[in-house]
């Protein structure tokens, strides 16, 4: 009798989780109906607004070092994951809080991915990994609160994540191996005629790394925020029959919250593979 | 698009995207570089060492709490071994004890049954020697008795008459011996 109250108590509480979750959803939703339909009138609808780089404080030229709302939005992600990291870890308590649980199952589960995908001795580039982990996913997090800026949608961002990337494994891989890092495209397990071909084409697949590994993410992002604008721009535009596109635009904002999830996820741990390609080259 | 990356930020939205806008690109860059740069610092200055020695302090005191519990087990084992060697003991010793007495009291037993023996043969052996020593005085008695009425039925039967009183006891004698 105790057990089975007990677990109905559960799965309630779990159940009034799940409830705030879609709630929350559909508030941000609504938000975002609101805050990109107001003021249209027309058909005319401009998704792409939402990715302008502006000045924060005013004027037209945005140089390399005027504060714009890029700077805003990263600035909020460094303030979001030091609240999670550093405030949340205050306590070090040996039965954490429900904040330091989070950082730790955040800390774990990076830490266990590059153990497992690159091998222990990619441990000393664990912070590097991790840093990269959580400003995209807070960026990603972020930029799905409505009227926000998302930085991790410009290639300008993602090339220079993924370009860090590319250019450190790469250095890493000849300091580590030396000219034996070149046996990563010389698949010795082909036959002899056909390796010079695939050496081509795994040196080739090798440098367009870093372009699908930045247009991925930049590309979901960017496709999943300008959709949502256009429906929200349909809303506004239809008058009362934009109810409909709301309820498109709430599962829209649902799978966008899996998208800034796991695009952080994906691009964590293809960053794993190619360190594990540049410290154990050999197939 | 050219156009777009001299014109500058302001005409992004109207001809191309923003994300192809390149005079926003050393802006974009340089935060990027310093958000990464100031996440890198605060994660590996502050939080990670932090949470991997929260980390180091939870796995020892779990490895300290279930060897504390292991101890703890291991003396509760000895103990009940103790215990029951104890007891073991007290047994053996009780029955020992037991054993011994037992052996005492038989000794002292034995001994008292001796004792009581050779008093009852010593009282047997002495009662034996007054009873002989009484049947010889009631034979000397007899002799004494038997020669005193000779001597007397002598003076009866022919009185005066002077009787030789050594020839008198020698014939009761041999009378009384017969």
């Amino acid at each position: 009798m105790a057990t089975e109250s007990t677990n109905t108590a559960a799965t309630e509480t779990k159940g009034n989780g799940k409830m705030i979750a879609y709630v929350l959803i559909a508030v941000a939703a609504v938000l975002f109906v609101l805050a990109y339909a107001d003021g249209y009138d027309s058909l005319s609808i401009h998704p792409m607004d939402q990715f302008e780089v502006s000045p924060l404080f005013g004027g037209d030229t945005v140089h390399w070092y005027t504060p714009t709302n890029a700077t805003l939005w990263m600035g909020l992600a460094i303030a979001a994951i030091a609240a999670l990291m550093v405030m949340g870890t205050k306590g070090r308590a040996v039965i954490p809080s429900r904040s330091q649980s989070m950082a730790e199952l955040a800390y774990g589960f990076i830490r266990k991915m590059v153990e497992d995908v690159a091998g222990k001795d990619a441990l000393p580039y664990f912070p590097y990994i991790f840093t990269a982990f959580l400003f995209i996913l807070f960026a990603n997090f972020l930029a799905l609160i409505p009227t926000s800026f998302s930085p991790t949608s410009h290639i300008a961002v993602t090339v220079i994540l993924a370009l860090t990337v590319f250019l450190s494994v790469t250095v890493i891989g000849f300091v580590k191996n030396g000219a034996g890092f070149l046996s990563l495209f010389w698949v010795s397990s082909a036959p002899l005629p056909l390796r010079p071909i695939l050496a081509v084409i795994e040196v080739i697949s090798y440098c367009v790394r870093p372009v699908s590994h930045s247009v991925r993410l930049a590309g979901a992002v960017m496709a999943g925020h300008a959709v949502l604008k256009v429906f929200a721009g349909f809303a506004g535009a239809l008058g009362l029959a934009g109810i409909a596109p709301v309820f498109g635009v709430i599962a829209i904002y649902g799978l966008e919250v899996l998208v800034a999830a796991i695009q952080a996820y994906v691009f964590t741990i293809l960053t794993c593979v190619y360190l594990k390609d540049a410290l154990h080259p050999h197939h | 698009m050219a156009d777009d990356a001299t014109t500058g930020a302001a005409a992004g939205g109207e001809a191309g995207i923003p994300q192809l806008d390149f005079a926003t690109f050393p802006n974009q860059i340089f935060w990027l570089v310093v958000a990464l740069v100031a996440i890198y610092f605060i994660l590996s200055r502050v939080a990670l060492p932090r949470i991997a020695s929260v980390l180091a302090e939870r796995q020892g005191t779990l490895t300290n709490d279930l060897a504390a519990a292991e101890d703890l087990k291991r003396q509760a084992v000895e103990a009940e071994e103790a215990y029951n060697k104890a007891l073991a003991d007290a047994r053996a010793e009780a029955a020992k004890i037991a054993e011994e007495t037992r052996a005492g009291i038989q000794a002292q037993l034995n001994e008292a049954i001796a004792h009581a023996d050779a008093e009852i043969a010593a009282k047997s052996a002495e009662s034996e020697a007054r009873i002989a020593e009484i049947r010889a005085g009631a034979l000397q008695s007899i002799e004494d008795v038997a020669r005193d009425v000779a001597a007397d039925v002598v003076n009866a039967v022919a009185p005066g008459q002077s009787v030789d009183a050594d020839a008198l006891a020698a014939a009761v004698s041999e009378r009384v011996k017969g």
